[in-house]
């Protein structure tokens, strides 16, 4: 079993990692990694805006946006995908990619799943910092750009890590229109050999695993340094209750 | 291909047994591993916070896995893989019983016993020891401590999260399709390659998952008021 694994590694490494496929250029861990970081820099500025859409006081804006998060995330991803698949060669009348109509499938689901995080991050703050700006001469633009965002989103940074990892964890559904990714290059591997599935699909949950595991623990070691941070310099630690003089003034 | 027109689709009496029959598969899956989650995840927890030391390192490397490996890779390794390495007369009985659906609901209900033994746990940490100590000076032992004390307040704080998770394993369950049960993700291809009202279908499909998320979610927004003293006796 151990040996059927290593000769597949040694046979396939290349296929699984950036092998060469008719739909695309690249394909295996390459793809998977790719469509993942450019869905989450995509869906970043999305979510910032659906998020501020779902918060401003114009029904018109609130509502659609509100009406859009609900929606997509009460719809399987799945669901989603195959919409996109079918209607966006629609729109454009050209054959599209699997690639890029995977992309916008995770942009907009991700971006309304973010949205939500980036809705409370801004909720978390408190109305005094944007009354604060305000009386300051910022106007409501200014407040977000300069005040409320900076901060909400410094407290959205493990969050945002966490979605990147259910994001690469979410490329694998591009297996149903062949987005050639890992998911995909593994079964090709597995049609090529047909004779070993176990130690195919195997590999494939072994490197999956690699990957969101390290990646979260990246989350929690960065989690771990803004609270750190937000905990602000480190007191000086005493020996007694009672303050040397010194220590004191040179603190100050 | 002629403009919009849904009745072409809900007046055709095959198009809606079909798709009746996918609603119901999907609720095989979703019901089946929801109650397999469940078990396992009462299990899982329980072997947590057991006084045996093997317990917690298996429970954590299994939620680990369950994890951090993709569903849709779990439920192929499942199909695909381990499967095939079953005794000749398992794999013949599976295949006469619809293997397709009990891997899916094999695959699913492990991978989300994992979240649901998570939500358990940190909704049994949120209770403060302090409770415990108070129940234990007021003569409980340990079993009545956990049970009349304990628990109610630990089970109320985690219903949220496993609601929400409730909700997304009805949404995993489309993902059923990949090992080719016939739910109801299966059922509007189906219905798509055959009618070729590729938007139509798909509208109905995501309005029935909707429909039927909102529903699972008021359900659990109607338990967890239920379930809160404070917000019943006001009511």
């Amino acid at each position: 079993m151990i040996q059927d694994i290593i000769k597949i590694i040694h046979d396939y490494w290349l296929l699984l990692l950036i092998g060469q496929y008719p739909n695309g250029p690249l394909g295996g861990l390459a793809n998977t990694l790719i469509l993942s970081a450019l869905a989450i820099a995509l869906a970043f500025p999305v979510s910032i805006l659906l998020a501020m859409a779902r918060l401003s006081k114009w029904a018109a804006l609130r509502w659609p946006a509100t009406g859009l998060v609900y929606i997509t995330r009460g719809v399987p991803l799945l669901m989603l995908i195959l919409w996109c698949y079918f209607i966006v060669p629609l729109w454009t009348g050209a054959d599209v990619p699997s690639f890029l109509i995977m992309l916008v499938t995770l942009v907009i689901y991700e971006g309304a799943f973010l949205s939500e995080v980036v809705r409370a991050g801004i909720v978390s703050l408190g109305q005094g910092q944007m009354d604060a700006a305000r009386a300051l001469g910022h106007s409501y633009i200014g407040a977000m750009r300069f005040v409320i965002l900076p901060q909400a989103l410094y407290n959205m940074i493990p969050s945002m890590i966490s979605t990147f990892v259910s994001t690469i964890k979410d490329t694998t559904l591009g297996y149903i229109i062949n987005v050639p990714d890992l998911t995909f290059a593994a079964s090709q591997v597995n049609n090529q050999l047909l004779s070993q599935p176990f130690q195919v699909f195997f590999i494939l949950a072994v490197v999956y695993y690699a990957l969101c595991w390290s990646l979260t623990h990246v989350a929690n070691s960065v989690e771990r340094r803004i609270a750190r941070r937000r905990a602000g310099p480190r007191k000086i630690r005493l020996r007694s209750d009672v303050v040397p003089l010194k220590t004191f003034t040179e603190q100050l | 291909m002629s403009g919009f027109d849904l009745s072409a689709i809900l007046r055709n009496p095959d198009y809606v047994a079909m798709l009746l029959r996918g609603i119901e598969m999907t609720f095989v899956i979703y019901v089946g591993s929801w109650i397999l989650a469940m078990t396992l995840a009462i299990l899982l927890f329980a072997l947590r916070v057991s006084p045996l030391r093997i317990g917690d390192p298996i429970v954590k490397a299994y939620v680990s896995y369950h994890r951090n490996v993709p569903t849709l890779v779990q439920l192929m390794f499942w199909y695909f893989g381990i499967y095939t390495l079953m005794p000749q007369g398992v794999t013949d009985w599976l295949a006469d019983h619809n293997a397709e659906a009990i891997f899916a609901i094999i695959g699913l209900g492990l991978c989300q016993a994992a979240y649901f033994s998570e939500d358990l746990r940190s909704g049994l940490r949120s209770v403060s020891p302090g409770q415990m100590e108070a129940a234990k000076a007021l003569g409980h032992g340990y079993i009545s401590a956990m049970r009349f004390v304990i628990m109610p307040q630990g089970v109320r704080n985690a219903l949220p999260p496993l609601i929400n998770h409730s909700v997304s394993l009805f949404k995993n369950s489309s993902l059923a399709i990949v090992v080719g049960a016939s739910e109801l993700t299966h059922a509007i291809k189906e219905i798509d390659n055959v009618s070729f009202r590729t938007f139509e279908i798909y509208l109905i499909g995501t309005i029935i998952y909707l429909f039927f998320s909102l529903i699972i979610m008021a359900f659990g927004a109607y338990i967890s008021l239920r379930s809160d003293p404070v917000r019943r006796a006001r009511a």
